[in-house]
């Protein structure tokens, strides 16, 4: 992502390369959104939320007692009772309808989560920008064809295409990472496309023409890296969807493989048919899934607001 | 205005055109093709055979697209995988169930995020407007299965104020008139055919209803914080005007504008949304007979539905645009 940030909005890049000039004062507008970013607590929270979901996912093989699919408490399990939190000694959460512990399938699960929260967010933001760049890059019919379609795909519900797209991949994770990747490929083109469109006129364009620079250069070096704040901004807030799409599309059974894979969604599957003898079966998953989720959107929705130029004279 | 709405209508059919294309590609790249989507894995060969000569898989692309649209022009979506019915008609018995759901669940979204949107600009900075923020903003990350499931435990299971499934007390033999089951019980005078019915939608409408609800609360505050420092607000303030007066006939009005368009923009939540709440809650409508479609690949059904509802989201689009000069009069339909 560094590669692709915005110079300087004041045009003073140059300026503070060379250290005989003094700072004109103007600084660049993601010093400064990082600056009101850490004065907001809406966004420190969204941080340690994200900060702490990063660690779980990364130390998984260390942090939880057990590994993802093993059955560890398969003796203590009967038909009509699944032990709960401290009920057996060595399970603090107690066990699953499988006999995992409850615990280690939450913290396998925060990996599995954000792996296809990433990578699905990824290809999309790849997809959307190619397309974005193309439609806002060139214009013409370009741009037109590639705007139908995106209209095209806007208008099946996001949750469906997903699914019709996992469907035609066959079941699994991987098929779960693309379907939700591809069916936010229309979102990030639509962004960008129009957040070119609205940079097009701007002097520092028409200052790169009058130099003579190729429109290939001006494209990607002027106008994408103008372009793209607000679809890093919704790519943050993407990040929350994609984990509650993949938990929706899991919990439909699409995500394949051994029922006692540790996902969130498949745990709120297999938590169904117990919701009367042992409730937190649905809860702890279910709750993972809206922390998380709530991590990335009160982190978008802080960015969004500090690169807001209306919020920025402050 | 009547040709301002041909036109929009005439504009559905390229992207109509383009979806059909796209969804005839899609059944195409099925694993192992249509006829093992028909058959299953397991199918012989020669079974698999007989199958594309059947359907006319085995002819070129062009047209089987061709047949395939003929089809559709002639209001044939297809026969569900599954049941061996209809896929039109197996829509129609389902959707009055799913449009009972949705309308109790925008009643609520509606009804209460108005209000509260209202409220939390009416009061900025203040504990009104804090705690309705944090209620969209946790309305908005919570999952729709997750909130169904505490919504069945709590209100169902805990403390059974509301029964756990289904659409109706399977002991209230009820006469089904319209298949609209609350609509049935008036029409009958079943009157406790009708309120069970009622009292079966409560808990997957609160469900289904929560993010559009959240969504509905964030954009009024938003559109009536712009609007009530208006200048014509001020005027209204000024001249002495009743409260109710000024809220009504000059903030509201003025704002419902986005909030009308966000409504319209609901729909694919919404289907999303009842494809999870029906599952959780055994609830037998258009969202958990495409769950099941979803499950066993059944495509002519998910073909279907997916033009269906791309004709629907153009309609309600249109239907929002024409309503805005409802209104609004100085917005004119272009």
């Amino acid at each position: 992502m560094s590669t692709t940030l915005p110079p300087a909005s004041g045009g003073n890049d140059s300026a503070s390369k060379d250290p005989a000039l003094p700072d004109s004062g103007g600084t660049s507008l993601w010093k400064d959104a990082f600056y009101r970013l850490r004065r907001n607590p809406q966004a420190i929270a969204g941080a340690i939320i994200v900060v702490a979901f990063l660690l779980v996912a990364a130390l998984a093989p260390v942090l939880a007692p057990y590994g993802g699919e093993d059955l560890p408490g398969r003796t203590h399990i009967t038909p009509t009772h699944i032990p709960g939190p401290g009920e057996v000694p060595g399970f603090v959460l107690g066990l699953d309808r499988f006999g995992g512990d409850l615990l280690s399938k939450l913290i396998w699960g925060a990996q599995s989560s954000l792996l296809i929260g990433v990578v699905s967010t990824a290809l999309g933001l790849a997809g959307g920008m190619l397309l974005g760049v193309l439609a806002g890059g060139f214009g013409g019919w370009v741009d037109n064809v590639i705007m139908r379609l995106v209209d095209i795909l806007l208008s099946v519900p996001n949750l469906l295409l997903a699914v019709s797209i996992a469907a035609a991949l066959g079941q699994g994770a991987y098929a779960i990472m693309i379907a939700i990747g591809v069916s936010q490929v229309p979102i990030f083109a639509r962004l960008l496309r129009s957040s070119m469109i609205s940079q097009r006129g701007a002097d520092y364009i028409l200052a790169a023409q009058t130099l003579g620079l190729s429109r290939g250069t001006i494209t990607m070096s002027h106008l994408l890296p103008n372009s793209v704040g607000p679809v890093i901004v919704q790519a943050t807030l993407t990040l929350a969807t994609a984990v509650i799409d993949a938990a929706a599309l899991s919990f439909l059974g699409l995500g394949g493989g051994r029922p006692q894979t540790a996902e969130w969604g498949r745990m709120l599957t297999y938590a169904q048919d117990e919701l009367g003898i042992a409730p937190q079966l649905a809860f702890l998953p279910g709750l993972c899934i809206a922390i998380t989720a709530l991590g990335f959107t009160l982190l978008g929705e802080s960015l969004r607001e500090a690169l807001d130029p209306k919020s920025r004279q402050k | 205005m009547l040709r301002v709405i041909g036109k929009r209508l005439a504009l559905l059919v390229p992207t109509l055109l383009g979806l059909s294309i796209l969804l005839f590609l899609w059944v195409r790249s099925l694993p192992g093709g249509p006829a093992t989507a028909l058959l299953g894995d397991r199918a012989t060969p020669e079974a698999v055979e007989r199958i594309n000569e059947l359907y006319g898989f085995n002819r070129p692309l062009i047209e089987q697209y061709f047949i395939y649209m003929g089809k559709l022009l002639q209001g044939d979506f297809g026969t569900s995988l599954l049941t061996g019915r209809p896929v039109l008609e197996e829509f129609a018995t389902r959707f009055p169930a799913t449009l009972e759901l949705t309308i109790v669940a925008l009643i609520f979204a509606i009804g209460i995020g108005i209000p509260l949107g209202y409220l939390a600009a009416k009061h900025y900075g203040r504990w009104p407007d804090h705690g309705s923020v944090v209620l969209s903003l946790i309305g908005i990350t919570i999952p729709v299965f997750f909130l169904a499931f505490i919504l069945k435990w709590l209100f169902a299971i805990k403390i059974p104020i509301f029964p756990t499934d289904g659409r109706q007390n399977a002991r209230i033999n009820a006469t089904h008139v319209t298949d609209f089951y609350v609509l049935d019980g008036l029409l009958t005078r079943e009157w406790d055919a009708s309120w069970d019915a009622f009292m079966h939608l409560i808990l997957p409408g609160i469900a289904l209803g929560t993010i559009p609800l959240a969504i509905i609360v964030r954009i009024t505050r938003a559109s009536v914080l712009e609007v009530q420092n208006a200048d014509y607000v001020r005027t209204a303030k000024a001249k002495g005007l009743l409260e109710r007066t000024i809220r009504n006939r000059f903030i509201l009005r003025n704002a419902m504008l986005p909030v009308t368009t966000t409504i319209g923009l609901q729909l694919g939540l919404l289907i999303s949304g009842a494809v999870l709440t029906e599952t959780v809650f055994a609830f037998s409508g258009i969202g958990r007979f495409l769950r099941d479609a979803i499950f066993n690949l059944d495509y002519p059904v998910l073909q279907g539905f997916i033009i269906f509802i791309a004709i629907l989201y153009s309609l309600i689009n249109l239907i929002v645009d024409i309503s805005y000069s409802i209104i609004d009069p100085r917005v004119r339909v272009q």
